[in-house]
């Protein structure tokens, strides 16, 4: 199984842990990835505000280095993800788009190759049986809710691969990896995304309305498939609790790091050591990291 | 806002009504005012008209009043409103086509959100990707709050997460001529 594997700008930086990883977990699974050579930006959030033809562009122009190949492309951050499918939906319907598309790339790009977010690769391609006969490490006693967020699962006509009011694919590889998922009412809830630098005031509020409702089912940490996402509930989790007189130290995981973990990785290979929120606490004491035979028995 | 005649109001807005409907694919029609666009949208509580408001406007024939909004540049774009929009109206991209608009008339109605997004594209012309520190230290200047999120640096820099370095990409002068050929095309009417 190979894809081309575009990681995004994220992925390089605030979120590597993500990269880290999901190339970790790849490899262990027999996936093989071909990152995109010298990449660019998917024009995110800015490019589509201002310049509806550059927005579609620009995820083109890598779209088509995979294309070149013959490769479906894998992506893990949601909101490239998004935008790489849009780009692609609209080459697809569209002959004078796919015309002016190619004009302004300078390639010829046929959306021949489908994008795939490396969550959908991951449960449907390699598949949770596969998963689970590799698990060591069982998330055993780890209640977790899965935030799915807006751009994994919305607008569902490009997104296509899960419900987008009631998305399981999270849900059921958390239980694959043997842990507990949480029924919740916020997993497709917006955390506001780029809104928490340009407007913090309303940013805020969204951030900890996510949080406080995981607080709220009964789940001792957050697992995502989105950078943005993931920044907005760590890294700003403390602002956002500070506003409102809470204190939370609420753990957040990208999938890949938990089933890295569940894998038998260690958590500094996966980058769980350069969270805000320290993770390692909650796995320890749940003995998650200990191989299950000298794990204490619980009552 | 003051009393208007909306027949007359209807025929001086015909052009910016055709305007916005070109840019974004959505017939206006389409809307039937029922609201559940507004229930769900997560940022409806910071918004000065709600996302059936901007619509509403822009069916009477009242969008110089839609193009003074804030509301198209607090959206998140989580399409939420366009999943659950029983007549598909693409409401996102409505708002983006009221917004650019808007910004070409000069009406810049949440100067960061504005600052930020124009920042993250000077970067990707630049670099041809985003360099969060770089981005960050200019959006922070210009926003005129130069210490904005400084607490957050060195643990950003100490993890590794951030780089005073940009990661520029090799072929720069390609992605430089898509933003030149994008421009050259005026914004991406269809």
């Amino acid at each position: 199984m190979k894809y081309a594997y575009y990681p995004g700008c994220s992925l390089e930086a605030t979120a590597k842990e993500y990269n880290q990883s999901a190339k970790i977990v790849a490899r262990h699974l027999g996936v093989e990835l071909w990152e995109i050579p010298d990449w660019s930006c998917c024009g995110a959030t800015a490019a589509h505000n201002n310049d509806h033809l550059l927005s579609l562009a620009l995820p083109a122009r890598n779209l088509a280095l995979a294309e070149a190949e013959g490769l479906d492309v894998a992506v893990p951050c949601a909101a490239c993800f998004n935008r790489l499918r849009a780009a692609e939906a609209a080459v697809r319907e569209s002959e004078s788009m796919q015309a002016t598309v190619s004009e302004i790339i300078g390639r010829d790009y046929r959306a021949t190759n489908k994008t795939r977010a490396f969550l959908d690769v991951m449960v449907n391609e390699v598949g949770l049986e596969k998963i689970k006969e590799q698990v060591v490490k069982p998330l055993a006693g780890l209640k977790l809710v899965a935030y799915y967020g807006c751009l994994l699962v919305r607008p569902p006509q490009l997104t296509a691969f899960d419900d987008p009011e009631d998305p399981m694919t999270i849900d059921r590889l958390i239980q694959a990896l043997g842990g507990e998922a949480v029924s919740w009412s916020y997993k497709t809830e917006c955390c506001g995304g780029s809104l928490a630098t340009a407007r913090a005031d309303i940013g805020v509020r969204m951030i900890y309305q996510v949080l406080r409702r995981a607080r709220d089912a009964g789940a001792e940490g957050i697992v995502t498939a989105c950078p943005l996402c993931f920044l907005n509930l760590d890294m700003r989790q403390g602002q956002a609790a500070a506003a409102h007189g809470d204190r939370l130290g609420f753990p957040i995981f990208y999938f890949t790091e938990l089933m890295g973990i569940a894998l038998g990785y260690a958590p500094k290979d996966l980058g769980l050591t350069t969270h805000f929120v320290n993770p390692l606490p909650l796995l320890e004491a749940r003995e998650i990291l200990r191989h299950p035979a000298t794990r204490r028995e619980t009552a | 806002m003051e009393r208007v005649e909306l027949a007359g109001a209807l025929r001086a807005s015909q052009a910016l009504k055709n305007l916005v409907e070109a840019a974004s694919g959505v017939v206006l029609s389409d809307c039937y005012q029922c609201g559940k666009c507004s229930a769900g949208c997560p940022v409806a509580f910071a918004m000065d008209y709600t996302p059936r408001q901007v619509i509403r406007l822009l069916q009477l024939g009242l969008g110089e009043e839609a193009l003074k909004s804030h509301t198209p540049w607090l959206c998140a774009s989580c399409q939420a409103c366009y999943t659950r929009c029983p007549r598909e109206v693409n409401l996102p991209r409505l708002m983006e086509a009221v917004r650019q608009e808007a910004r070409r008339r000069g009406l810049i109605n949440e100067k960061k959100v504005d600052i930020f997004d124009q920042a993250f594209l000077r970067s990707l012309e630049r670099y041809g990707r985003a360099h969060e520190m770089g981005l960050i230290i200019q959006y922070n200047l210009q926003s005129g709050q130069p210490f904005k999120d400084a607490l957050l640096a060195p643990p950003l820099l100490f993890k590794g997460k951030i780089s005073p370095i940009p990661a520029k990409i090799k072929n720069i002068a390609e992605v430089k001529n898509i933003f030149a050929r994008a421009r050259a095309k005026g914004g991406g009417r269809h």
